[in-house]
């Protein structure tokens, strides 16, 4: 049998990789090799998922170096010499194996101001926005985000500087800004400037090359600098 | 929580927005700087062109430059933007590769502006001046 030979972090911050061996399969993902490893060989391996199918975000990991969602990745694409390794995400405390706190990467989506904030009451009509407005479809290009936390490992200026916002909270809050019906973008603005904010973006673009949305967080965090440039231009911010 | 976390929330919000405001101003006064600065250099390259390739010695290029209040002007614009763009990269260096984000580092910057711009303007001066 075709054996894949597969390396995976164990234990904490302080830990080490282990070697396994895994069956080869035909449209193997790296998740099915995880979920292998831990149903066949050793049962004590944490790791995270939920849907499987590229919706929750949940089982981001690094996988020969680069952070990707495993239930999409095929084996076939990322395995070198029949060999892969897969560790924890990046910039995100490691709890155990494969599982990340994921909790200071949330923080920031709450720091961003990345939450709706309503104006009309149930007595007003709904809000009409235009499908091709200029709003919506600045707002479209960064609401698929899952929130798996790939683009935020992969960002060097969230490793220079623990602070930054980082690219998803970032883009959250973009898509917010173009919300026509949210009240709270003075706030929001201001929550976003600064050295921990977009400013600190260094337009390397490696959130928009590894997001598995296809989703481009730069392209969102230039649209924040303009919008607070002008809000700070007009004395709004 | 990190310790940069407790940081960030034992800081008031006026605190953050008076930095937010700082900061984005930083931002703006580097790119206009930047857009200057592309200009000066180009203009600056073309007269170091120019004086090579007509061979012109540091008389010619004084007797061209003294009293010459067009160049003065050009020089100082060019000083004042390098003055403004140069420390405020440089802070940004410091602070992400450093660590340094004490309110030192603003002081360290200011007076390295200062320095630029005085030293720039000097040597301005000395070429109109002959």
């Amino acid at each position: 049998m075709n054996m894949l030979r597969v390396s995976v972090w164990r234990g904490g911050a302080d830990g080490e990789y282990r070697n396994y061996e895994v069956p080869r399969q035909e449209s193997q993902s790296v998740l099915d090799v995880v979920t292998y490893i831990q149903r066949n060989i050793d049962p004590t391996l944490s790791y995270r998922f939920a849907c499987r199918v590229g919706m929750c975000g949940a089982c981001a990991m690094t996988v020969n170096g680069v952070a990707r969602w495993t239930c999409r990745t095929h084996v076939a694409k990322v395995a070198k010499d029949n060999a892969i390794q897969i560790a924890p995400l990046a910039n995100l405390p490691v709890v155990k194996d494969l599982v990340t706190d994921m909790c200071e990467f949330f923080d920031k989506w709450a720091r961003a101001r990345g939450r709706f904030a309503p104006g009309a009451t149930r007595k007003d009509a709904f809000a009409r926005v235009a499908s091709d407005s200029p709003e919506r479809v600045a707002a479209n290009a960064g609401i698929e985000c899952i929130g798996c936390g790939v683009c935020y490992a992969s960002c060097d200026v969230v490793s220079w500087n623990p602070d930054y916002l980082g690219p998803a909270a970032l883009n959250r809050a973009w898509t917010l800004v173009n919300d026509v019906r949210d009240t709270a973008q003075r706030e929001r603005l201001a929550a976003v400037a600064g050295d921990a904010g977009c400013h600190a973006c260094h337009t390397h673009l490696s959130c928009g090359e590894r997001c598995p949305k296809n989703i481009v967080p730069t392209a969102s965090i230039a649209g924040l600098k303009r919008a607070v440039a002008l809000a700070a231009w007009r004395g709004e911010l | 929580m990190s310790g940069a976390a407790q940081g960030y929330a034992a800081g008031t919000a006026a605190a953050r927005g008076a930095n937010a405001k700082f900061e984005t101003w930083l931002w703006i006064a580097q790119r206009a700087s930047a857009a200057v600065l592309a200009l000066c250099v180009l203009v600056h390259l073309a007269t170091i062109i120019y004086a090579v390739h007509h061979s012109l010695s540091g008389a010619a290029i004084l007797a061209r430059t003294r009293g010459n209040v067009g160049a003065l002007a050009f020089y100082t614009l060019y000083v004042l933007a390098i003055a403004v763009h140069a420390p405020i990269g440089l802070r940004a260096l410091c602070q992400e590769w450093l660590g340094w984000r004490s309110a030192s580092l603003n002081w360290v910057i200011g007076a390295l502006a200062l320095a630029l711009f005085v030293f720039g303007l000097r040597a301005g001066a000395a070429v109109f001046v002959g």
